[in-house]
């Protein structure tokens, strides 16, 4: 059976024809991991009959005539939101022996679309990272090159969709979380705007910039996705109550008259050669299909890392306080006192990755710091942000490179933190000014993917993804399976 | 050389909504420890707070009767510090915006000299949960059913002179908060719960250096812990020492304060906007809205009070603490014929005495406001006197029916016909020749002698009135 092979819109139509049942199909993926999983390590979490239960479920659904176009699919979940009754870990010792007692609201959406819950993959710890070689779990492959990392901190998720394990799966992108795995593994992932997918029930890194998104093979099952994900939800205060449109509505609507913008500061000296001339190609496929290219700038690019780095930890030092050992998660053996139990419990639970960005967060907000940095950096984001209202004004959609080189080699930059950092260098900016972003496969260097990173406006992921189908409705990088796993 | 007190008050109050402040787990008091705690009061991994919109409408409605600024926009903030009851290893509070800004509260001091004390704000937050000590061997338990439970922190400028200042100030501001119905008051429960600063200084001299009283519940308390804090803060300068920047705690068996922690192990709390939460925006229609929902302030009810029904200072404001009194108080005087100062007099005397014998608000009463509107209304025409309403109470209280009913039945009329007082007044007269003669010899006293005889032969039904008149002509 090759069902690996076909695309969630694909699997949706064998459902919906009878052709194959959620159930095989679950198995079929059950298979494919029990087969590969040990060279790529992508999941943390699979609960084999509880899937199928659901499977099966959706099966009787489907024969009943209840189903929707999601219903019955497999879809990995990052391990990230809780799901009631699973273990929920955010790739940590801290929560290695926590069961969710509740869904978060993805979750629930997921559930109620009929979709089977495929597992809780791999990412780095509580979302800090670019490789996912910060995962208490162990580090995850890359399936083009199982020396390389897939990219993080969405790692799991890019690499099992990227092997064909599952048809699709979820993110959640801080800085760029979803894009840079995606890029990084050859798949499409979708950043939707800060809002408009609800964060409840997913585990806080830095609550105004986390915001979860489709990783999927194509931007077409990207937008079935988010007709699941997106939309309002009174549980969470950040999430925007606007109504929901059909993302699969727009898919075929023709580029003509579309503008894209080039910005300068994403096309420089730190970006890889070979890299700049895969955007370029992709460009060009976009002007062959009616777009006008335009170059712009946003000036404000090169603050996105510092301005991150501040943000970012100063919310997670917070944010993290609650895994104190007192009512959950990891308890060091026989504290003293109070302090040494939350001393211990902290020292012991968390990786070196998170604590440092809590220390350097701690620092950030600390009296007699927090106007240098954390103030500083907020009228910062501001000016970024301002950067995009104004460039929205002349183009329709900014197209840049979702990361400055393709995947690196496992261990390359784990002993400097600043190289690291700066993997998210092209992606900070969408997260800062809350916008959507989606990267999609654009081609290869030296057998590596690469991700075309696209922005949008507020609340243009519809779109954006048409942009996306229609430029793989001409291209097919987006088909490509690594070797190893067809 | 003398010592000028500073004083200064935050005060938590309890906002009485049914919900938390971010969650929808229920506030009541008393529950078996961590049944009222949700999972966005636990603090679980993935939670996210909503504002609870009573708690907000609670905290402006409190803004407006201070006649503050209301904050067009307010921001909540994260107030980090680890503690085993501190679900999230913040609480959330307001910092740079509060909901309330600047505003006054207006106290009345025991001699009637009327104060105005600043309120510099008053800000939303959530309560912590309870660390437990007891029955535990040895070991602390945590109850998180007070976490999220929401409070209005109430920060006074340091306007108070003295210990009776402060006090005068809490009270003021704990009648407040229960009239404009945001808080229960209830300071055993925790409900209302006073910080002091306190200082001393002398007279023109900057501020000295304060120290904080924490948690103190009863007025009481207030008075004795800022009484302590004053002589020791004077004793310690006068010995030559200094006084320290630093939180203490009152000792309610030893009568003492003592310190808690100093400046310099301050938390620094790491204040910065909670990114969980959108900021709160307070709409024109809003504000309005709200302002229809004030009731008339006690200090305004009581001007009211003594320029339209002619009551005195000290009844006016007996009358206007409560709410429940000023209802009953209205609602009785709506129906009666006799004087509001007639009126007050019996709420705050016999209805108040019989109320707090029975342990019950003025809400709870068994005589209705328009059924002592019915007593007091034969009082007013004569038809009984005061002494004899006060025994037609009691049977109404006891359940005996209508005034009317029972001024019948037990033929308590006052007789008010002066041929027959006047042949009572002869009757005593005569039997009283040397008291008589007293009273001729300049003996005024007297007077009340033959007043209360005719009483006693009246059976206490003569009209007072007519029986000094008739006397007063028959022993010129």
């Amino acid at each position: 059976m090759s069902m690996h092979n076909d695309t969630l819109k694909q699997l949706s139509d064998k459902l919906a024809n009878k052709d194959i049942s959620s159930v095989e199909l679950t198995q079929h993926c059950i298979d494919r991991v029990n087969r590969y999983d040990d060279k790529l390590n992508t999941f943390i979490t699979l609960d084999e009959e509880f899937a199928l239960a659901q499977a099966k479920a959706a099966d009787a659904r489907i024969a009943k005539g209840e189903a929707n176009a999601m219903t019955g699919l497999p879809i990995a979940q990052k391990d990230i939101f809780c799901a009631k009754g699973m273990k929920t870990t955010c790739a940590s010792k801290m929560l290695d022996n926590f069961i969710a007692p509740y869904d978060a609201t993805l979750i629930t959406q997921f559930n109620n679309a009929g979709c089977v819950l495929f597992g809780k993959t791999n990412m780095d710890e509580f979302a800090m990272g670019s490789s996912n070689e910060n995962s208490f779990y162990g580090d995850c492959q890359n399936p083009w090159d199982l020396d390389c990392v897939p990219g993080g901190s969405s790692g799991g998720s890019a690499s099992a969709v990227a092997a064909r394990l599952v048809p699709a799966s979820t993110g959640t992108d801080t800085g760029g979380s979803i894009r840079q795995p995606a890029a990084f593994c050859g798949i499409t992932g979708l950043k939707p705007t800060y809002g408009r997918v609800s964060r409840y029930g997913m585990i806080a890194f830095a609550s105004s910039l986390d915001q979860a998104g489709p990783m999927a093979q194509t931007a077409e099952d990207a937008a079935m996705m988010m007709n699941v994900m997106a939309g309002f939800d009174p549980k969470d205060s950040t999430s925007v109550n606007r109504p929901v449109e059909d993302f699969t509505a727009k898919l075929n609507h023709p580029l003509k008259g579309l503008t894209i913008g080039l910005p300068k500061e994403y096309f420089v000296e730190a970006l890889n050669p070979e890299i700049a001339r895969v955007l370029h190609e992709a460009a060009k496929v976009l002007e062959s299909l009616g777009v006008t290219l335009k170059d712009m700038s946003l000036p404000h690019t090169d603050m996105g890392i510092p301005v991150y780095y501040v943000i970012g930890p100063a919310e997670c030092s917070s944010n993290l306080s609650r895994f104190d050992g007192v009512r959950y998660g990891y308890r060091c053996e026989n504290p003293v006192d109070l302090d040494d139990l939350y001393c211990r419990s902290r020292g012991e639970g968390f990786g070196p990755e998170v604590k440092r960005r809590i220390m350097m967060g701690t620092y950030a907000l600390s009296s007699g710091f927090y106007d240098a940095y954390y103030t500083k950096a907020q009228k910062v984001r501001r000016m970024m942000k301002q950067d995009f209202v104004e460039a929205f004004k002349t183009v329709d959609y900014i197209l840049c490179p979702s990361t400055p080189s393709t995947a690196f080699r496992e261990g390359e930059k784990c002993d400097d933190p600043i190289s690291m950092y700066l993997a998210d260098v092209f992606t900070v900016a969408a997260n800062m000014a809350g916008l959507p972003a989606l990267s999609m496969p654009a081609g290869f260097v030296k057998g590596l993917p690469v991700g075309a990173q696209l922005i949008g406006n507020y609340f243009d992921e519809a779109g954006m993804l048409n942009v996306a189908h229609q430029y793989q409705q001409a291209t097919d990088w987006h088909t490509k399976i690594p070797e190893m796993f067809l | 050389m003398s010592w000028e007190v500073v004083i200064g008050l935050e005060v938590h109050t309890q906002l009485n909504t049914r919900s938390k402040i971010f969650s929808g787990a229920s506030t009541q008091f008393g529950a078996e420890p961590n049944t009222q705690a949700c999972a966005v009061d636990l603090g679980l991994p993935g939670v996210l707070p909503v504002l609870n919109k009573e708690a907000l409408n609670k905290a402006v409605l409190f803004g407006l009767a201070i006649g503050a600024h209301i904050n067009k926009q307010s921001v909540f903030a994260r107030k980090n510090y680890f503690y085993a009851d501190l679900p999230k290893g913040y609480q959330i509070s307001q910092h740079d915006l509060p909901i309330v800004g600047q505003g006054e509260l207006v106290i009345t001091l025991s001699d009637g000299v009327k104060k105005t004390v600043g309120i510099t704000r008053a800000h939303l937050e959530e309560d912590a949960g309870k660390s437990v000590h007891e029955d535990l061997n040895g070991k602390t338990g945590v109850d998180l059913n007070r976490a999220g439970t929401p409070l209005l922190e109430i920060v006074s400028e340091p306007d108070m002179r003295s210990s009776e200042e402060a006090v005068a100030y809490a009270k003021s501001l704990h009648s407040l908060v229960r009239y404009i119905g945001i808080c229960d008051g209830n300071m055993q429960e925790g409900s209302f719960r006073m910080d002091a600063n306190v200082s001393v200084r002398r007279p023109g001299e900057p501020l000295g250096t304060r120290c904080e009283i924490k948690n103190l519940n009863s007025f009481r308390f207030l008075e004795q812990a800022i009484e302590y804090e004053v002589e020791r803060q004077i004793e310690l300068i006068e010995q030559g020492g200094e006084v320290r920047q630093e939180t203490r705690l009152f000792n309610v068996e030893k009568g003492e304060t003592r310190a808690m922690r100093s400046k310099e192990d301050a938390h620094d709390y790491r204040y910065f906007p909670d990114p969980d939460l959108v900021p709160v925006v307070i709409e024109d229609d809003y504000l309005a809205a709200m302002k229809a929902k004030l009731p008339e302030l006690p200090e305004v009810k009581r001007d009211r009070y003594i320029k339209d029904y002619g009551l005195s200072e000290y009844d006016a404001t007996l009358v206007t603490q409560d709410m429940g009194l000023v209802t009953y108080f209205e609602a009785c005087v709506k129906s009666t014929q006799a004087a509001p100062k007639i009126v007050a007099n019996w709420l705050l005397g016999e209805l108040s005495g019989a109320l707090n014998k029975a342990g019950f608000s003025f809400e709870q009463s068994p005589v209705s406001p328009e059924a002592l509107a019915g007593l007091l209304d034969r009082i007013t025409d004569n038809t009984i006197s005061g002494k004899i309403a006060k025994q037609v109470f009691e049977a109404m209280w006891a359940g005996e029916g209508r005034a009317d009913d029972i001024i019948e039945a037990q033929g308590l009329r006052q007789v008010t016909d002066t041929g027959a007082i006047e042949a009572m007044i002869d009757e005593v007269l005569a039997q009283s020749a040397a008291q008589v003669a007293d009273y001729k010899a300049g003996k005024d006293k007297m007077m009340g002698y033959f007043v209360g005889q005719v009483m006693k032969l009246s059976q206490g039904k003569a009209n007072p009135q007519a029986i000094n008149a008739i006397l007063k002509d028959k022993l010129k």
